[in-house]
């Protein structure tokens, strides 16, 4: 419906940067360069766990062309505070001690030393003089064994938040969480059938194909630049100004084009290294991580154990459900297992629900957010017991859910009620699509599964400025990880009533435009969207001032339509419509350069549900998993530029089939991870796949002039559990834990195979 | 240690550098020639961000040395366009929304023109092991071939 009531909104037109992007012209995070830059490397600790004894950095100081070496000695101490990152929270004291490791090491290449040398070969040779004592400590690398009492502690002060009484010795378990809407105990008791399962995930990487870079210089008079490959310049600079102790506007990071973040990219790692680097040896310094150091010591997204309880009527109505979900934070607390109870039950209209959460450490990289954090992990749980549930009643899937699903009006968990939303829109469609509809094609099974995904709203600041010409640039401040910049512009043209060539996007560096938040959550097209809105709306009211100038009327007598000022009634007056090129053409008379700008706090973010299908085929002696037919389907509000949100759709799809089949940490007995590359970490090529197919559901959020949700995140929830509920339906055998690799399948179907026989 | 001096004709242009015997073409091209459009993902061969022609052959640059490039041909990304004149695989990929981030897309532009010099009528299946080489994790690859699929289909229409 979009397409007939707006001009650009819901068109495709090319991106702004797509030129640039094409030809190589585009600078990402290792295309950077100053002059006399010096070349940083990391010491990483060889280690699972161990107390660092001393540093020795004093023969790698005096190797010829090694200008600085930092240690943790470098950094302050920070407070025991919490601040808001991206997605997740972090606390102070541990980013630093991430960044840096201090009293101890806590996972295998935590960072111990930095060097920064005139060439890369001398970089590497006075990593090998930096002398380490170490004292080796037992390890813990899984979720469940951490939470087991006796279990290496990786923290002495570490006592569990959320638990009553407080408990008196430190633990593994960093917070427990608990949601409850009703009283399940009573719930489950009018129930007429129970599923229950546990389930295991494995944790995952983000795996951007672009590694973690950036370039600082401190200059003699304290002023910092940072050029970064960064989900969130604005965080950068405040991490730095707090890790550091500078004045935050003594640092300006420009954000370079981003390959990928996925959520992995809202962190700092380099960023405090690098200026610590810089500011030792006086020198501009450049850090580009390896594609070994991305796996080994970037965040991944977590894994956990899931148990999932949901209890109904025989007739399909859910009366109670429980969920305890315990997730692997990493070596600090701070894994997304908030997000992970939230959206647990989210898709559905229950009356008794509990939700326990468990935020553990272990020895292991800190996780860092990956797309929709937490979510996919209990959706792997729910999605799969509420498909053991429709195969025990005998329902067809989506009907199971349309029968339960949340609507306008329905209570969440954890705590809000939701307003406009589109899951019963979206389940009809997916049952009313083609590929419902035909039936598998032989030897192929069909699997459904849902997810749902809050979306962002947060801190913008955008400003739209008139060219001398009447062209505009529209600057925001977020990072364009996929196409916003379309997106913004396509907003702007529409409100503006301008041709979408006639706006130029730009992304600020953290000096030229107010703060934003971080690209991430789905936020950008919506929050940042909103501020661009309302800035071209403020200079549309400054543009209908000039006018009113130059006609000599009222303002309230000058409309917009079109691009133009035009006198709103003949009682104005008879004036021709003047242009935003006639207007900026006369500005210096009329009041000098017409801007506009708009800061805010975004409110309303849309909920967005999305309902994955579909087709594969097992081999049954292999364990290999052919995937013959993917839709994807979600409500998306409304979709700005729909091959950007159509793409969103499919790269998340693909990403959660790569957690679902392949994708995981294989870790020896020493605690030190045995696939720390592309080769041995397996994400689906291009040859593993199918189309994937979208389908786009628009129900607008009432809370966006242009009604956006966010699209990035919900296509991330429910292929996990898509694609083990066709495995299941392939095979006849639940899988429940992740990843459903062909060893680990393919033992399955083995195991099944007697008592399917004896059966 | 003593530099390497090594003649090569980059996009089409006589070009001699010095490098370091263990040097990888892709670090010369990116940090002794200024050719970044040729992307670093993995240095490892696993990627396909990094890859380039050399005499005409698809290679991942991080696997051959910059000392094997004597006397040989190297294209680039930087190469790929006619003056102010996109190729037509730049084209489509901008208009189908082939790319995302945009990290991956120098190497697939360039195995994917490698692919349709040599097979201009190529089907899904080939688009895709073809491609297998070179990771995207922002698409899921479908854009990517329909659009390789689609100036395959607009070149055999030229041809005709």
């Amino acid at each position: 419906m979009s397409k007939q009531k707006y001009k650009w909104v819901g068109t495709r037109p090319d991106r702004p940067d797509g030129a640039d992007k094409v030809t190589g012209r585009a600078r990402f995070g290792a295309d950077f360069n100053m002059p006399g830059q010096l070349v940083g490397k990391v010491l990483r600790s060889p280690h699972a766990h161990a107390i660092i004894k001393s540093i020795d950095t004093s023969a790698a100081e005096k190797l010829p062309g090694v200008k600085a070496v930092v240690t943790a000695k470098d950094f302050p101490e920070q407070p025991n505070l919490i601040v808001p990152t991206g997605e997740m929270q972090v606390n102070l004291r541990d980013v630093t001690r991430n960044v840096m490791a201090r009293e101890k090491a806590l996972y295998e290449s935590h960072p111990v030393a930095a060097v920064a040398a005139t060439t890369d070969a001398i970089a590497s040779a006075a990593l090998a003089l930096i002398k380490v004592e170490y004292q080796v400590l037992p390890h813990v690398i899984d979720v469940a064994e951490a939470m087991k009492e006796g279990a290496p502690l990786l923290h002495d002060n570490l006592i569990t938040e959320g638990v009553k009484p407080v408990p008196t010795k430190p633990s593994n378990i960093a917070k427990r969480i608990d949601n409850v809407k009703g009283d399940t105990d009573a719930g489950f008791k009018q129930a007429e059938i129970v599923v229950e399962r546990d389930y295991t995930t494995q944790p995952v990487h983000q795996g951007y194909i672009e590694p973690h870079a950036c370039l600082a210089s401190m200059a003699e008079d304290g002023q910092v630049q940072i050029w970064s490959t960064t989900q969130g310049h604005f965080q950068v600079r405040g991490f730095c100004s707090r890790l550091l102790n500078i004045e935050t506007s003594q640092i300006r990071v420009t954000p370079t084009e981003i390959g990928g973040g996925f959520g992995g990219k809202t962190v700092v790692y380099l960023e405090p290294v690098a200026v610590m680097l810089s500011k030792k040896s006086g020198k501009p310094g450049k850090r580009v991580m390896s594609r070994e150091e991305v796996v080994r010591a970037s965040g991944p997204a977590p894994g956990g154990t899931v148990h999932v309880k949901i209890g109904a009527r025989k007739d399909g109505t859910i009366v109670a459900a429980e969920c305890t979900i315990a997730l692997q934070a990493g070596a600090f607390p701070g894994s997304p297992v908030g997000p992970a109870c939230w959206t647990s039950f989210a898709c559905y209209d229950i009356p008794n629900i509990k939700v326990i959460g468990y935020d553990v450490v272990s020895n292991r990289p800190k996780v860092a957010a990956y797309r929709a954090p937490g979510a996919p992990i209990s959706a792997w749980g729910v999605e799969s017991t509420m498909d053991i549930l429709a195969q025990e009643l005998r329902m067809d899937p989506i009907d199971l859910r349309l029968k339960n699903a949340a609507k306008k009006g329905t209570k969440t968990s954890y705590g809000p009620v939701f307003d406009t939303i589109g899951f019963v829109e979206t389940l009809e469609a997916a049952k009313n699509s083609e590929h419902y509809k035909s039936k598998p094609k032989p030897g192929m099974a069909r699997g459904v599964a849902a997810g749902f995904w809050f979306n962002v709203g947060a801190d913008s600041s955008a400003a739209a400025h008139v060219a001398e010409d009447g062209t505009v640039t529209i600057i925001s401040g977020n990072p364009d990880i996929g196409g916003s910049r379309a997106s913004l512009a396509l907003m702007a043209a529409e409100e503006l009533g301008v041709d979408y060539d006639k706006v130029r996007p730009v992304i600020a560096d953290t000096s030229s435009i107010g703060f934003n938040f971080v690209t991430g959550g789905s936020r950008v097209t919506f929050a940042t969207g909103l501020a661009v809105v309302n800035s071209v709306r403020d200079l549309v009211r400054e543009c209908k001032v000039r006018a009113a100038k130059t006609w000599g009327v009222d303002p309230d007598g000058v409309i917009w339509e079109n691009g133009c000022a035009k006198p709103a009634g003949s009682n104005v007056g008879e004036f021709e419509p003047l242009s935003l090129a006639q207007l900026a053409a006369t500005a210096g008379k009329t009041g000098g350069p017409i801007n506009g700008h708009n800061q805010l706090n975004a409110q309303g973010a849309g909920p967005g549900f999305g309902v994955h299908i579909v087709d594969l085929k097992v081999d049954r002696d292999t364990g290999i998993v052919e995937i013959g037919r993917y839709t994807a389907l979600q409500d998306v509000g409304t979709a700005i530029h729909p091959s950007y949100v159509e793409g969103q759709m499919q790269g998340g799809a693909v990403q959660g089939i790569g957690w679902a089949l392949n994708e995981e940490y294989i870790y020896s007995a020493k605690g030190k991870l045995d696939n720390a590359g592309f080769l041995d970490y397996r994400m689906p090529v291009a040859s593993d796949l199918p189309m994937i197919e979208t389908i786009i559901v628009e129900v607008p959020n009432p809370h966006h002039p242009y009604g956006v949700r966010g699209v990035g995140e919900v296509p991330i929830v429910p292929p996990l559990a898509t694609v083990g509920n066709a495995i299941a339906r392939a095979t006849g055998v639940r899988m429940t834990d992740l990843p459903m690799s062909p060893p680990r399948l393919s033992a399955a179907l083995d195991a099944a195979t007697p008592r399917m026989a004896a059966e | 240690m003593a530099k390497t001096h090594v003649s090569t004709t980059i996009n089409g242009e006589p070009t001699e550098f010095l490098c370091e015997p263990s040097q990888a073409v892709l670090d010369v091209l990116r940090d002794q020639l200024g050719l970044t459009g040729t992307k670093e993902g993995c240095g490892s061969g696993d990627c396909g961000a990094c890859t380039i022609m050399l005499d005409g052959r698809m290679v991942c640059s991080c696997l051959v040395l910059a000392t094997e490039a004597e006397g040989k041909k190297i294209d680039t990304i930087e190469g790929m366009a006619k003056g102010d004149q996109l190729h037509a695989l730049q084209k489509k990929f901008i208009e189908f929304a082939a790319l995302q981030c945009g990290i991956c897309t120098p190497g697939f532009l360039m195995a994917s023109r490698a692919l349709l010099e040599r097979n201009n009528n190529p089907t899904e299946t080939e688009v895709r092991y073809w491609l297998a080489g070179n990771l995207c994790r922002c698409t899921g690859y479908d854009k990517i071939v329909r659009a390789v699929m689609e100036v395959a289909a607009d070149m055999r229409e030229t041809a005709r």
